[in-house]
């Protein structure tokens, strides 16, 4: 008999976990709220530290998944434990009985506007990393060629006052590698990241941060404090060169910000239901921080990537595979006496 | 004029706008590692003449980045080209080379 896996979310986490369960045998369910699979990694163009096209890793999830009844546009209306099963009802009049769920909602982007002072949605100028990536993905040129571009990091990152503390871990390196391809976009314009502290902690990833120092990226130590706009409409940015300990101003023409990582609504809609809890950043808690970090605190609900807090896709890949590993384990050990 | 005893004192603020960005240019052409300074500021920990003067590679740079190449000259002027910052900079920036280098393009 082949057991039901319920998979929450078809972004790389939950694309990965239900190739590798598919690959094992189960009957793997895929349910995704959106009209496209890929989660965050479909919007995006190229990816950090080495530019691969997102295409590309998108591409090769999804031949993974060639077994897997995937729906799309569909939410989880809602899901209940009955004695060791879990019943859920999908938007699309469909019930599944799954032995194990997958809760792999991800992450919502931190919604700019909040940020008043940084103007986005006010000027035209200003727009965030996700917007960066669809121009880019587009072929969109901006005319006439900016002169100059800023990069903000952290916004709405280590922010307690806009409710998200923690490091979203991402935007550091995404930050550089789109200064990058600003600067090699427009080269004669002048590129700026203002950066509180630069968290180049991967392999690769202080390459990167070298190869913007040697392409001309002028990187300032500061957050910008306000955004305000010139009367020939451009965008004038206001911050602290804190190595200087003196105010400093800038024109730009392009002013990007580095828009953090929030719990996914559609992740606490389920998270409610089954009563999961969530930690004080929002983000759903796993059962340990080093040994079960797959395995929810109920048994046969299990957790991947950017649910349990801001990751990296690697990252996120490796915890598709190791729940996919632990879920198999369950149900070898709980199903199949 | 009579004096009220006002007055209005200048703006710290650095204007990236009107930052000398050709000399900078000029500058990493010649010396394209002063691109690689993180501003870890080991140069300015090792300085022997830092000791007793305002002595610092690293504000030096930071100042002509931002454009103020006189801040940049009084930063620099005490150095001894001992070299010791040269030893000591993790980004292998030969600093010695790149001073003098300010210098002969800054005129200082």
């Amino acid at each position: 008999m082949k057991n039901n896996i319920l998979v929450i979310g078809g972004g790389p986490a939950g694309l990965e976990a239900s190739a590798v369960l598919s690959r094992m045998g189960y009957n793997v369910i895929l349910a995704e709220k959106e009209k496209r699979l890929g989660g965050h990694l479909a919007k995006w163009d190229r990816l950090f530290p080495d530019q691969t096209p997102a295409k590309e890793v998108l591409d090769g999830l999804l031949d993974g998944i060639k077994d897997v009844k995937c729906f799309t546009e569909t939410d989880v209306n809602s899901i209940n434990l009955l004695d060791r099963s879990f019943n859920a009802m999908l938007s699309n009049g469909i019930t599944i009985l799954a032995d194990a769920v997958l809760l792999a909602s991800g992450f919502d982007m931190f919604k700019a506007e909040k940020k008043e002072e940084y103007g986005y949605g006010i000027y035209e100028g200003v727009m965030t990393n996700a917007d960066m990536e669809q121009a880019f993905r587009e072929g969109k040129t901006f005319s006439p060629a900016p002169k100059a571009i800023g990069f903000v990091h952290c916004v709405g990152s280590r922010d307690e006052k806009a409710g998200n503390p923690a490091c979203s871990k991402v935007c550091c390196a995404t930050a550089v590698k789109q200064a990058i391809e600003a600067k090699e976009l427009y080269p004669d314009a002048n590129v700026y990241c203002f950066y509180m502290d630069l968290r180049m902690f991967g392999r690769h990833y202080e390459d990167l941060y070298l190869r913007a120092q040697k392409s001309g990226i002028r990187f300032i130590r500061g957050r910008v404090s306000e955004v305000s706009e010139t009367a020939e409409g451009r965008l004038l940015i206001k911050a602290e060169d804190t190595l200087s300990s003196r105010p400093v101003k800038v024109t730009l023409d392009r002013l990007v910000l580095m828009a953090g990582m929030r719990p996914s609504e559609a992740g606490h809609k389920v998270g409610r239901q089954l009563n999961l809890s969530v930690e004080e950043d929002g983000f759903f808690s796993a059962r340990d921080g080093f040994l079960s970090l797959q395995k929810s605190k109920l048994p046969g609900l299990f957790y991947a990537g950017a649910c349990t807090g801001p990751k990296t896709l690697p990252d996120t890949l490796h915890e598709a595979r190791s729940a996919a590993m632990e879920i198999d384990r369950y149900i070898k050990e709980n199903f199949r006496k | 004029m009579i004096d009220f005893g006002f007055g209005v004192s200048p703006s710290s603020r650095i204007n990236l706008d009107k930052a000398d960005k050709e000399k900078f240019n000029e500058l990493a052409i010649a010396e394209p590692d002063v691109a690689k300074c993180m501003a870890c500021g080991s140069c300015s920990a090792s300085c022997t003449a830092a000791a007793f003067e305002d002595t610092s590679l690293r504000r030096a740079i930071l100042s002509l980045q931002n454009g103020l190449c006189d801040d940049a000259s009084k930063l620099l002027s005490h150095c001894m080209l001992c070299g010791k910052c040269t030893m000591v900079c993790p980004r292998g920036i030969n600093t010695r080379h790149l001073i003098l280098s300010i210098q002969k393009i800054y005129s200082l």
